[in-house]
């Protein structure tokens, strides 16, 4: 077998792959705030008494559903500077073209996670918070909202995860976040397995520290007077299934 | 009969911190009032011209066959639907519409009705308790988001009001972790602390276990001794004869009969609502 340790452990502390991280992570959260926005936006139109906003919405889905993430960033990247001018520009980079594409990729499947929330939500909730005279505004935001967020966490954390993973397609359109960076090493010193191996690493150690962050926020939407603290995971995953 | 919880004083001006609205003003004043109310829900006409009033301080019981309009009136009374026609008058001032150019009645919009409704309480039949608040945080909300008292104000009315209504010791608790009665005993909280003019009832029992049924009417029965005006779709008959001032059977959108509860359950005029007592004893 030929694995060598000193070039696999260089690599993983290499500045490059460290600046190559820190892309991907940029990238990762830009895209998903952007993504759930949009989502957000989408799921309410959906949920619109006009017909053109809800037909907006559902258009924007069925699209955006259908074409491969690869596909959106070559048409973001490649395609939209040849149709609008303005977007020649050097400002133009990989990064924010990538940003668009995984936004818009993103927003047409939160759109239907949180509408799936919103549909969650029992009708008695609404309900109850107009008859205590709240704004239409403050329905959504103090009553509605909380218990829309609790069960579009699970998914959305899914989405967050393939999203770290669907990242490295920007390295097609030459940004330089991980994937690049180990190609780059790869094409110039062969040992594939090395190089790889050091980012599968970094994915590993990303997503890991993502699912703590998640097990923290679930913890938060444990609506128990004991707090979570004294649950064990298995618990918790069970009160979160009965409370619907 | 189970041992039930004592229930304090509700209407209590040193506890809300401002005079009770409920109780203020003459006794033989109308506080609400149905005129003509007309309901549709596409070809199906749920309410036909409902036409009642409840004098202040009065409990108004409201029976009648599942599906007869009883809820549908009360969520119109409540502002929670609009009206095809008639309108809901509180204090003698018409709520809820506005009039048009034209001179036809139209609703008003989502953010105004929202302010009038702040003088009617609501009780639902399924509580209807927000699962992310704790017991306490719901007795809260209206006073700190509608109300816009500051939140240690909000936290001191409250906790005293549910104490009132026996839970002091549950407000830490979330709605999943109370009893059906005592949720129902948290929303009825929810809404007195609002101090609103009337209250109205939606078959508040209906989804208890049948001996949880007396801690929540004892609640309601004290409100009804205060003086509050109250209306309340129920099946507990026991509970009308004891309490309600007048009783009211609806059946197929229309109210049919309206009587003092002796000649109510003594003596029905129509042969409908001796029907329905007879299936309901």
């Amino acid at each position: 077998m030929e694995f060598d340790t000193s070039i696999f452990f260089e690599a993983l502390t290499s500045p490059a792959y460290l600046e190559g991280v820190q892309i991907t992570i940029a990238l990762t959260v830009v895209a998903m705030v952007f993504g759930l926005i949009l989502g957000l936006v989408v799921a309410l139109l959906r949920g619109s008494a006009n017909r053109v906003l809800r037909g907006i919405a559902w258009t924007y889905i069925w699209i955006f559903r259908a074409l491969p993430s690869l596909l959106l960033l070559f048409l973001v990247w490649d395609g939209l500077p040849q149709l609008v001018p303005a977007l020649k520009g050097d400002w133009f980079s990989a990064f924010i073209a990538a940003s668009v594409a995984l936004s818009i990729n993103e927003g047409a499947y939160a759109a239907e996670i949180i509408r799936g929330g919103l549909l969650s939500v029992d009708e008695g909730q609404r309900l109850a918070a107009r008859a205590l005279g709240l704004s239409p505004t403050k329905v959504f935001s103090k009553v509605i909202a909380p218990q829309m967020i609790r069960v579009t966490i699970p998914p959305l954390s899914n989405d967050f995860v393939s999203m770290l993973k669907l990242t490295s397609l920007a390295s097609v359109i030459s940004l330089q976040e991980l994937l690049a960076r180990s190609h780059s090493a790869v094409s110039t010193t062969f040992k594939f397995a090395e190089y790889y191996a050091a980012a599968a690493v970094y994915y590993l150690v990303l997503v890991s520290v993502f699912m703590v962050v998640q097990a923290q926020i679930e913890r938060r939407f444990v609506w128990m007077s004991q707090g979570s603290s004294g649950l064990s995971r298995v618990q918790r995953v069970r009160q979160f299934a009965t409370i619907r | 009969m189970t041992q039930q919880p004592p229930v304090g004083h509700l209407l209590d001006e040193a506890l809300l911190g401002e005079p009770v609205a409920s109780t203020a003003g003459g006794a033989d004043e109308f506080v609400l009032e149905a005129v003509g109310l007309h309901k549709r829900y596409g070809h199906n006409e749920v309410l036909r011209g409902v036409t009642f009033g409840v004098q202040r301080g009065d409990v108004k019981a409201v029976l009648g066959p599942s599906g007869s309009g009883k809820s549908t009136m009360l969520r119109c009374l409540a502002l929670l639907e609009p009206v095809e026609s008639g309108e809901v008058r509180l204090e003698g001032r018409r709520i809820g519409v506005r009039e048009a150019r034209d001179g036809r009645l139209v609703s008003l919009p989502e953010r105004v009705l929202a302010r009038e409704r702040r003088e009617i309480g609501m009780v639902f039949q399924r509580f209807n308790l927000f699962p992310h608040l704790t017991a306490l945080g719901n007795v809260m909300i209206g006073l700190t988001e509608v109300r816009d008292r500051d939140r240690k104000e909000a936290r001191t009315i409250a906790q005293s009001m549910l104490a009132r209504v026996g839970l002091a010791e549950r407000e830490r608790f979330f709605p999943s972790e109370l009893s059906g009665g005592q949720q129902q005993r948290v929303a009825i909280a929810r809404a007195l602390v609002m101090n609103p003019k009337v209250m109205l009832f939606d078959e508040p029992t209906s989804a208890l276990d049948p001996e949880l049924v007396g801690e929540v009417l004892a609640v309601m029965e004290e409100l009804a001794r205060e003086g509050m005006t109250m209306v309340v779709v129920t099946h507990e008959v026991g509970f009308a004869k004891r309490v309600a001032d007048r009783v009211i059977m609806m059946d197929a959108g229309s109210i049919i009969e309206d009587a003092p509860p002796d000649e109510f359950f003594g003596n029905p005029r129509q042969e409908r609502t001796r029907k329905f007592l007879e299936a309901v004893d």
